[in-house]
């Protein structure tokens, strides 16, 4: 039944304008290898996030793409010309920067004002934009004030403005939200959301809060160490993990080691499981993952693993076990709780269990 | 408990800047008559303004103390002028990578300030005199002579070479302060690179600027060892005046009205100054190491 709406999907990413396309971009600082040789697109109107630890060269593909860096190697096209050369100056994006980088010597009306002076827009023009912008962000009133008094979530509005009155067609934000506390940060993702579907501007979005990447994206392209190691829509990236790094990375996850008995048949945690996967060679070493939501608690012989609860926190939505089987630690998301100290047995749906295979470098892209 | 430590600095301050400054004032509105009586006057700064001076062998008949007040703050204005021009480019290429890094300039800068003043002023004297080593060198090429020693020019050297280490510093120091990611900014919102310098770089190294300005234009209006070298013993600055009122002539009442006169010279600068350094609070402000 898949097989045509993966031809579907297919057709539809054929159709949709890629606006900016890295084309094997390499990035070596002496000799060390920041970037390595990744390819990624982003289509036109899409909300991508370059997702990874810190150090795995997320900042560093927005700096390649806004101007600031140049690659060792390979290619950067905006809408299918090449914009390696061009100077960021010249480049018809903008960057919303880590920690804002509000010109102080101006006021918020100046600074969202800055790149239409450079343009000589007229001063009605410039007026009218910058109120609009304030209006877009929530800041009217706002113009003669400072950009050193505004608190945190305030700065980072007048950033996303000056960012957004240029009218770029796409928008890099590097970390915007870091800055904030919780409650704020969750306003803002909702927001910035909101802001990429009313303007229709492209967004490639970096962080390294995997949730916020969940909540946001359209696209996630998760990175580690120089590689995008997996590009998807968040449900895919979430839920078929392509290996134990992206699956550890994105959400929580019960990582074992496993042994593909034969198609179809993992053995793991001291016991075999029915699976979903074939196509390993019989009895090959594999990474098993599993989300701790998949894992089920039932009476101590109705299991295929046996183990007893050690902790049990309450976290709202559900409770967090941990079950100690064999001397592996099972994480347990479930909103029934079993008493710390007592016998149980899990068992794990098929198509919950997720194989991979060993060899985590690969890369992927 | 933590106060305690600043008794010691408040002292120091009481004895060596406070109660001379007061000394100062005192001397400038007093006089003594020839009985030994001391009694107020503000004969002193009438004088100063007054177009004849009874302290020189030859009468004149100008306002001289105006025209040698005048004279330095000219000069002043000249030297400041100059130290900026030469400056502010030195301090900007210093704040370059490739500069910083090694930090060469900077040590070339501040290396001839190791060598005293007095020291590194009389070389100058070698250098331009008659016999000295450019017209020696001028002479083997057989080029005309260059006679610039006890001139407002060798004065102005003099000056400039004294204090640009005054101006480059405060100015470096601001540069150097400033965020990388604000040239960034400026340049992804369109900016060229005169764009960047001239609405980013340098609006935000005004207050460095501004103290460079003020620690050159300073020192510069009431230096006395310069133009006492340079410009000759005929050559008069406010300094010189002051040196010569305590030192030669032995009249402190006058020579603590002129430099009272040069202090409020010195104090509506700073007020003018200051309106300069309105924008960028506490941003870059350049200190003196």
């Amino acid at each position: 039944m898949g097989e045509f709406a993966a031809q579907f999907l297919k057709e539809v990413e054929l159709l949709a304008h890629r606006i900016i396309e890295l084309n094997n971009i390499s990035m070596k600082y002496g000799k060390q290898t920041v970037l390595n040789h990744i390819d990624l697109y982003i289509n036109q109107n899409e909300f991508l996030t370059l997702l990874g630890p810190s150090g795995c060269g997320k900042t560093t593909t927005l700096r390649i793409i806004g101007g600031f860096e140049k690659p060792s190697t390979g290619d950067v096209l905006f809408d299918g010309t090449s914009i390696l050369h061009t100077p960021p100056h010249k480049r018809p994006l903008n960057t919303v920067f880590q920690k804002y980088a509000l010109f102080p010597h101006l006021d918020v009306a100046g600074n969202i004002a800055f790149g239409l002076k450079i343009k000589k827009a007229s001063k009605d023009a410039i007026q009218k934009k910058v109120a609009d912008m304030l209006r877009l962000v929530n800041l009217e009133g706002y113009e003669k004030r400072s950009p050193l008094s505004l608190s945190g979530g305030q700065q980072q509005r007048v950033a996303i403005a000056r960012a957004l009155a240029n009218e770029p067609q796409v928008l890099l934000l590097d970390e915007p939200l870091g800055a904030l506390d919780l409650q704020l940060r969750k306003e803002m993702q909702v927001e910035l959301k909101n802001m990429q579907r009313e303007l229709g501007i492209t967004f490639v979005f970096v962080t390294h809060d995997q949730e916020e990447a969940l909540t946001m994206s359209d696209t996630i392209a998760v990175m580690n160490e120089g590689n995008i190691l997996q590009i998807g829509r968040p449900e895919d990236i979430y839920n078929e993990p392509k290996n134990a790094f992206v699956a550890k990375f994105i959400g929580e996850s019960n990582i074992l080691d496993g042994i593909m008995r034969e198609d179809l048949l993992v053995e793991f945690g001291g016991a075999a499981f029915k699976c979903v996967d074939k196509g390993f060679a019989p009895n090959e070493g594999v990474d098993i993952v599993i989300r701790p939501e998949d894992v089920e608690i039932v009476p101590p012989d109705k299991g295929k693993i046996r183990g007893r609860v050690t902790q049990v926190v309450f976290k709202g939505v559900h409770y967090e076990m941990h079950v100690d089987a064999q001397g592996f630690l099972w994480k347990i998301h479930s909103t029934v709780a079993a008493p710390a100290g007592e016998d149980v047995g899990l068992t794990i749906e098929p198509y919950l269990i997720h194989v991979m295979k060993r060899d985590v470098a690969e890369a992927t892209s | 408990m933590k106060k305690l430590f600043a008794y010691p600095y408040i002292v120091w301050m009481a004895i060596f800047i406070a109660a001379p400054l007061l000394l100062v004032f005192y001397y400038s509105v007093t006089a003594t008559d020839a009985l030994g009586n001391t009694y107020f006057t503000l004969a002193n700064f009438r004088r100063f303004f007054s177009p004849f001076s009874p302290d020189m062998v030859q009468p004149f008949h100008e306002r001289i103390f105006v025209v040698v007040a005048l004279r330095s703050l000219r000069l002043a204005l000249q030297s400041t002028l100059i130290c900026f021009v030469l400056g502010y480019p030195v301090a900007y290429i210093m704040t370059r990578k490739e500069y910083s890094e090694k930090s060469v300039l900077l040590f070339m800068l501040l290396a001839p300030m190791w060598m005293n003043f007095l020291l590194r002023t009389y070389a100058w004297l070698t250098i331009l005199e008659r016999n000295g080593l450019i017209n020696n060198l001028l002479g083997r090429l057989g080029l005309p002579m260059f006679d610039i020693l006890y001139t407002d020019a060798a004065v102005l050297l003099g000056m400039v070479y004294n204090f640009l280490p005054f101006m480059i510093l405060p100015i470096y120091t601001s540069l150097k302060k400033q965020d990388p990611k604000l040239v960034e900014a400026a340049q992804d919102l369109g900016a060229g690179q005169l764009g960047v310098f001239l609405r980013v770089v340098f609006p935000l190294s005004i207050p460095g600027v501004v103290s460079g300005i003020t620690m050159v234009f300073m020192p510069a209006a009431a230096t006395f060892i310069i133009p006492h070298l340079l410009g000759g013993r005929q050559y008069f600055l406010l300094g010189s005046l002051v040196e010569m009122q305590f030192l030669n002539i032995g009249d402190w009442h006058f020579g603590s009205a002129v430099a009272v006169i040069m202090m409020m010279m010195m104090v509506v600068s700073m007020v003018v100054l200051s309106f300069f350094d309105k924008g960028g609070e506490n941003h870059g402000r350049g200190t003196v190491i």
